[in-house]
């Protein structure tokens, strides 16, 4: 009986509840980004290795709009507004056309342009990271336990963003060209859709959204150029585990690893928490590779 | 051959004697492709056996089919592009071959060559012998595909749509071919070019729906009232 | 050009084209033209290249030679996107609706263009669901849910949103039982009464010649024979020879 209510006493319950808290914050900020990137992937076949970068671009672009300005929400808007259009021209530009090639061009291409921002960043801005500040600070109460706002305001604000872009695609006239484009680009063509400024408005929205998490997330770490990297990567995992091209799979898949690794990290340290998505990917591929929140293929 | 719900061969019986030429015909989705997927091991079948020389072959894999003495060529061209037109038919002469030796220079092969020379002759491309195979035409590549097939030494020959895209002389170059060759072998083909068909066929299989619709010499079928409602689609 | 020299002018005019699939030579020098207003049938058996005439009009393919005109102006190479807004509609075999798009959906695709009042759609939509009622029914179904017969209707109507002047019809009948074949010969006819012109590939050889003014007959990646529908018979010695066994 003792080594019962032993066992009861000894889990963690309130670091379980700010994990979760934090599992949460962290799954909303990696669906933003895997929602763009599984956007981009299922309209155009296209592996964005950049996603990281425009991520990166995002928050510089906050720091120096912050420090102009003065105000976060401004930062917020003109970096989302700018990558966007950053992002359009880079596809127009660099992906185009490469259209029809062997996918493996776009991946070296989008792979080209990451190593080209970072080390535009890292020229531009130099090595030592920037500090955005929080615009809500302070702490709110969950029973005996203190949680930062501003977390909160993330996850809010970035599920907004997401069910934003989903209304938009369900409702919006050009959200159906983007749907349609993603089915059957021959047919949507036939049917007087611009399938190439279709393709253009899908990465420069991919690329908003992936700004937008930069700004958001920043006030948490760092800004420094090769911010993208360990979030592209964790991206890209949440986009095969929920399967590619599936944005309801991306955001589940997002939320699914950010909460195990959250609670792995009770026991062992973040570094070594990350595991936890490899492993997730691993049996993903092993057992449904389709992804783990797609109905079984027939 | 039943793929999830669709019933793409019902319950087809065919025989093929030795010696034949024997043309598959029948509208798109009729079942022909599926056939020879099942006769070549691409497909194994729901049910049902398929007997070659009174053995059961039913469910080999490709490679053992072609090594039982079925060859098979492809709609879509499936040769070697980067190899010459005599690299090719060699490689698939080399097949028959049990031997492995590592150490010979594959110019050693003195009759290997020889036969893959006389293969190309029988298929009309003896002067394109040392020209790589992604220069040739479109009929060239698909006499080739046959050419590969042929050094296999097969017993039964399947083609499949051989004349596809191309233009009449070239199709009329492509009879004549496997007219040539079939003195040994027995033929089967699938094709749309009826013309083709009943001048190269002794006997003809019609699919429909999955199911045999009419078999017969090419005059029966031709005056055979269900297959001129097929086709014409009364 | 003056109003009877357009008058005079074909619809759509395909010029000796060549198109290759890679290296598949699939027309040799095809040469038709369809004018306003009309039906044409182009029949032929599977594989002489009626499809891959359709995809070259359509801008889907571009022809290696040769040239496509649409009410005399040359449209070869433009993307077919820029062609579906100017008149040419099509219409594919395996029809290829958005299956996970509803039946709304699907039809907006056509729908939203610009320069087309808000009354304007909903008169389409009203006259599109008049002529499909089953359509009408099934709305917010997602496309992949509809029958065979229903997915063939729904592609002609979403063909029908893009006020087309000319619409290419790619076997619309093929897999569809007879009481659906009979539908499409009458919205064949609706069709031709609108005026909108029309390609047919069939190889349904009676409904053909009775909904078409003129057909056109392909072997082997060419036109081999022309002429007014009424000229022929089902069961004519030039029909058997180009289609029959």
């Amino acid at each position: 009986m003792e080594v019962i209510s032993d066992f009861f006493q000894a889990i963690p319950y309130d670091q379980i509840l700010i994990q979760t808290l934090n599992g949460i914050v962290t799954g909303m900020i990696l669906a933003l980004i895997a929602s763009g990137l599984t956007l981009i992937f299922g309209i155009m076949d296209v592996v964005n290795f950049a996603h990281g970068e425009l991520f990166m671009l995002g928050a510089y672009i906050g720091v120096v709009v912050l420090a102009t300005s003065g105000s976060f929400w401004l930062a917020l808007v003109l970096a989302t507004l700018v990558v966007a259009i950053i992002g359009a021209a880079l596809q127009i530009t660099t992906l185009r056309p490469l259209i029809g090639r062997d996918p493996l061009t776009t991946i070296l291409a989008t792979f080209g342009l990451s190593l080209v921002l970072q080390n535009y960043a890292l020229w531009q801005f130099g090595p030592v990271a920037r500090k955005i500040q929080e615009p809500i600070t302070g702490q709110f109460t969950l029973f005996y336990l203190e949680y930062p706002w501003y977390r909160v305001l993330i996850a809010g604000l970035s599920a907004a963003i997401i069910g934003a872009f989903w209304l938009f695609l369900k409702y919006g006239t050009y959200g159906i060209w983007i749907r349609a484009t993603t089915q059957d680009r021959v047919m949507a063509q036939a049917m007087g859709i611009p399938v190439p400024w279709v393709h253009t408005a899908a990465f420069a929205i991919g690329a908003g959204m992936a700004a937008a998490s930069g700004v958001l997330f920043a006030p948490l770490v760092g800004v420094n150029h090769s911010m993208g990297i360990d979030w592209v990567l964790k991206a890209f995992i949440v986009v095969v585990v929920g399967g590619m091209g599936n944005l309801g799979g991306s955001i589940a898949a997002s939320i699914f690893i950010s909460l195990l690794e959250a609670y792995a990290s009770i026991w062992v340290s973040p570094a070594q928490a990350v595991i936890v998505s490899f492993v997730v990917l691993i049996l993903t591929l092993l057992f449904r590779p389709t992804g783990l929140f797609v109905p079984t293929p027939k | 051959m039943r793929f999830g719900g669709l019933m793409a061969l019902d319950h087809v019986n065919f025989e093929i004697q030795r010696g034949e030429i024997r043309a598959i015909i029948g509208p798109n989705g009729a079942g022909k492709s599926t056939f020879f997927n099942c006769l070549t091991g691409v497909l194994r079948p729901s049910e049902g056996r398929i007997l070659f020389n009174g053995e059961n072959i039913t469910g080999f894999p490709p490679n053992r089919i072609s090594q039982e003495g079925i060859a098979r060529s492809y709609q879509i061209t499936n040769i070697l592009p980067n190899a010459t037109t005599l690299e090719n038919v060699r490689i698939a002469a080399q097949s028959r071959r049990h031997g492995w030796s590592m150490l010979a220079h594959h110019s050693a092969y003195h009759d290997l060559i020889g036969k893959a020379r006389a293969v190309l002759e029988s298929v009309g491309l003896r002067s394109k012998a040392n020209e790589l195979a992604a220069n040739l035409s479109h009929g060239e590549q698909r006499n080739l595909e046959i050419g590969i097939a042929l050094a296999t030494e097969p017993e039964l020959l399947c083609l499949d749509e051989p004349t596809a895209g191309m233009s009449a002389a070239e199709t009329h170059d492509t009879m004549a071919l496997v007219r040539g060759i079939s003195k040994n072998l027995t033929i089967l083909i699938v094709e749309h070019d009826m013309k083709v068909v009943m001048e190269l066929a002794h006997r003809i299989t019609v699919f429909h729906y999955g199911r045999v619709l009419a078999e017969g010499t090419p005059a029966e079928i031709q005056q055979n009232p269900r297959v001129q409602e097929v086709y014409l689609k009364t | 050009m003056t109003a009877s020299a357009t008058a005079k002018v074909p619809l759509v005019e395909v010029e000796d084209i060549h198109t290759f699939y890679g290296k598949s030579h699939i027309l040799h020098g095809v040469s038709l033209q369809v004018g306003r207003g009309e039906v044409v049938g182009l029949l032929g058996r599977n594989g002489v290249g009626k499809s891959t005439t359709l995809k070259t009009i359509m801008g889907l393919v571009n022809p290696s030679r040769g040239r496509v005109r649409f009410e005399g102006s040359a449209t070869t190479g433009l993307p077919a996107h820029r062609l579906a807004r100017i008149g040419i509609a099509y219409v594919p075999e395996d029809r290829r609706i958005f299956r996970l798009l509803t039946v709304m959906e699907n039809l907006r695709t056509g729908l939203d263009r610009r320069g087309v009042s808000e009354a304007r759609k909903q008169e389409l939509l009203d006259k599109v669901f008049a002529y499909f009622p089953r359509l009408a029914e099934r709305r917010n179904q997602a496309g992949g849910t509809l029958s065979g017969g229903e997915q063939q209707m729904l592609a002609i109507a979403r063909a029908m949103m893009l006020e087309p002047k000319i619409i290419l019809l790619d076997e619309p009948t093929e897999g569809l039982m007879p009481r659906m074949v009979s539908q499409i010969r009458e919205i064949i006819e609706v069709l031709h009464r609108e005026g909108v012109a029309i390609l047919l590939v069939e190889q349904n050889v009676p409904l053909t010649l009775e909904t078409s003014q003129r057909v056109y007959i392909m072997e082997k990646g060419v036109v081999r024979h022309q002429c007014a529908a009424s000229e022929l018979r089902v069961n004519d010695a030039v029909i058997h020879q180009y289609l029959g066994v």
